[in-house]
């Protein structure tokens, strides 16, 4: 049907010269049409171009203008409390990020491996594992404020900002991106290593933990790693849920907590050059952070056994 | 049945077989082990439930006592407890189609080049990789890079230079500035295309080679090959990539809240400032309170409504090439 369809359109192009004793030299392309090849190659390598000067413009001035004011004192003291004032920190929102993604990865991590485990073990033919895969693909476009908005609605509002709760914001965001990736691995576990372990009288759940998830653990940290640089990266849940401080603070709950999102948005939406300053340092810190795990799970991933 | 298992095992490794014949455990703890699995997934199902009834709920008595208005009017003022949305839906639409008209093309070409075109081996991974280094960029970054680079280099000369010469096109209407829906589309262009881009050479690899092949056999040019065999064989797939980048745009937050230029009317120029229903969110619900809050979380619902529906079609057209 496919072949068909093609070769009718090759055809149809060809202009019906196709036929047996017509030269090659007839078929030749015209001027015109070596010219609008060339045309567009132009414009391909055109488009190519401007796609790829953001990415070493943004490279270059984060690094650039973040340098300036990153140093010791910036990595180890808190924001000062006016964003006139020179000088301080974002040891506070680094504090923040760190313990906000700390546990929602924590959380998400358990349960998004489990659940790809009941989609590929357990979920062949089942109108449950449909729905949750179906649901799950759902939830990797909500858009992240949307997340926040939930969780405001559902807990923040009976327990007041904190760092719980942009966590379980965070943990959302995360799980459906773990439950898809990890089942993609799981599904390259190759068969015949869970017979062997069945015909070694391995219970299912000892054949899971032993041996398929131990097997496919390269390919399942890669898409733990990119869902950690994800979560570390969002800003606007935690304007809802743990709606940002000048504090250094460590509890979880009671009180608002910074996240470096928050703390280079503050920046980026002030008028003064010292606040501005500090989000640049800032962004470069967090680009930093996000890019590390980014290509840490790129390489995980080159390293995987199982390839699709 | 056990006796002969627990052999081979001990044949195998005498410690391992040991360990794994203590039956009795496991067959306890397999459907604990179901149910522990089981019980992960269907909390997905719960949350995403309890995510829309949560919500709606909070947002129910905006809805009822704006009814339709909420949709259509055009007067937004907290103060005096008019909420009517159209202006922020009317950015956030306009956005996206700003950006989706600059990141298409881009996309498509950036594909193109590196699945049709012999791109040298030292060429193709700089640029692979450099196109999803964008993607891995967080949006408050290119916020902050779009507020202090990009708009006095690029956006604003770009939005008085149009406003100059196709000023008397109403959508290029002055006064002419780089905080508006063109501003915004702009980044919002520059954060979708590696999703698009991705998606699509995806969807390229799996056009059968002996297609192409035929087409070169029959003196095609290059592109008259991609034209007639890339493009027609990949067109549902190409459309599904450009709706999930749009649900993507449609759902940007910070990026968009600082470029937008925060003015909550609806104008038909896109080079005058607007507000979109993400960015809205974000910046006015620090200092909200009662109804305002309520009316903030009621655009959520139908910002999460909308890009529902685009994703899941953008999913339904791509499901097909990434399951191949």
């Amino acid at each position: 049907m496919n072949e068909a369809r093609a070769e009718a359109q090759l055809q149809n192009w060809a202009g019906g010269r196709l036929q047996p004793g017509v030269s090659l030299r007839q078929c030749r392309p015209t001027r015109r049409r070596v010219w609008r090849d060339r045309r567009n190659t132009a414009l391909i390598i055109l488009g190519v171009v401007i796609t790829l000067i953001p990415v070493v413009m943004i490279l270059y001035q984060i690094t650039s203008k973040g340098i300036r004011t990153m140093d010791w004192e910036f990595l180890t003291s808190s924001m000062p409390l006016s964003f006139r004032r020179e000088g301080g920190g974002f040891l506070n929102a680094l504090v923040g990020t760190l313990i906000m993604v700390g546990l929602a990865t924590a959380v998400s991590v358990p349960l998004g491996i489990m659940a790809a485990v009941y989609l590929v073990e357990y979920g062949k033919g089942n109108w449950l594992a449909r729905l949750i895969r179906f649901f799950s693909d759902v939830m990797t476009g909500v858009p992240s404020v949307f997340v926040g908005l939930f969780v405001y609605t559902a807990l923040v509002v009976n327990f007041g900002f904190g760092a719980l709760m942009g966590a379980a914001s965070l943990a959302i965001i995360m799980m459906p991106i773990i439950v898809r990736s990890t089942e993609e691995m799981l599904k390259l576990v190759p068969g015949e290593l869970k017979d062997a372990s069945y015909g070694l009288g391995a219970a299912k759940w000892q054949t899971v933990t032993k041996v398929v998830l131990p097997s496919a653990a390269p390919g399942i940290v890669t898409g733990v790693m990119l869902a950690v640089a994800r979560a570390a990266g969002e800003t606007a849940p935690l304007i809802l849920t743990a709606l940002g401080s000048y504090q250094l603070t460590a509890r979880l709950w009671d009180q608002p907590i910074s996240a470096l999102t928050l703390a280079i948005f503050d920046g980026a939406r002030n008028p003064f050059a010292a606040g501005q300053a500090r989000a640049w340092a800032g962004a470069l810190e967090l680009l930093l952070i996000v890019l590390i795990f980014t290509i840490v799970a790129r390489v995980m991933a080159s390293r995987s056994r199982f390839k699709r | 049945m056990s006796s002969v298992s627990g052999e081979v095992a001990a044949g195998a490794s005498a410690g391992t077989g040991r360990k794994w014949q203590r039956r009795g455990l496991s067959r306890r703890a397999d459907p604990l082990f179901l149910l522990l699995a089981a019980l992960s997934g269907v909390l997905i199902l719960l949350v995403l439930a309890y995510m829309v009834i949560s919500t709606t709920g909070t947002a129910l008595p905006v809805f009822t006592k704006e009814g339709i208005t909420f949709l259509t009017g055009k007067e937004w003022s907290p103060s005096a407890g008019k909420f009517g949305a159209l202006p922020f839906i009317y950015g956030t639409v306009v956005t996206s189609v700003i950006a989706l008209v600059i990141a298409v093309p881009l996309s498509l070409a950036v594909a193109l080049f590196l699945t049709e075109y012999p791109v040298p081996r030292r060429l193709r991974g700089p640029i692979t990789y450099a196109v999803d280094l964008l993607a891995a960029v967080p949006s408050v970054i290119y916020g902050l890079w779009g507020v202090f680079v990009l708009l006095p280099l690029f956006l604003q000369p770009a939005a008085d230079f149009l406003n100059k010469y196709l000023g008397f096109i109403p959508i290029f209407a002055g006064p002419p500035s780089g905080l508006s829906y063109f501003g915004a589309g702009v980044i919002l262009a520059i954060m979708v295309t590696p999703i698009i881009s991705s998606m699509c050479r995806e969807v390229f690899a799996t056009v059968p080679d002996s297609d192409r092949q035929a087409a070169y056999a029959l003196g095609a040019t290059r592109w008259e090959m991609i034209r007639e065999v890339v493009f027609s064989h990949s067109r549902s797939g190409i459309i599904g990539a450009v709706m999930l980048g749009l649900g993507r745009a449609l759902g940007e937050t910070i990026a968009v809240a600082l470029l937008i230029g925060s003015r909550p009317v609806v104008d038909a120029s896109v080079l005058r400032p607007g507000y979109s229903m993400a960015a809205v969110i974000a910046n006015q619900f620090q200092e909200a309170t009662g109804d305002h809050i309520r009316a903030l979380v009621a655009i959520g619902v139908v910002l999460f409504a909308i890009t529902i529906v685009i994703n899941m079609a953008a999913r339904a057209m791509v499901w097909r090439f990434s399951r191949l």
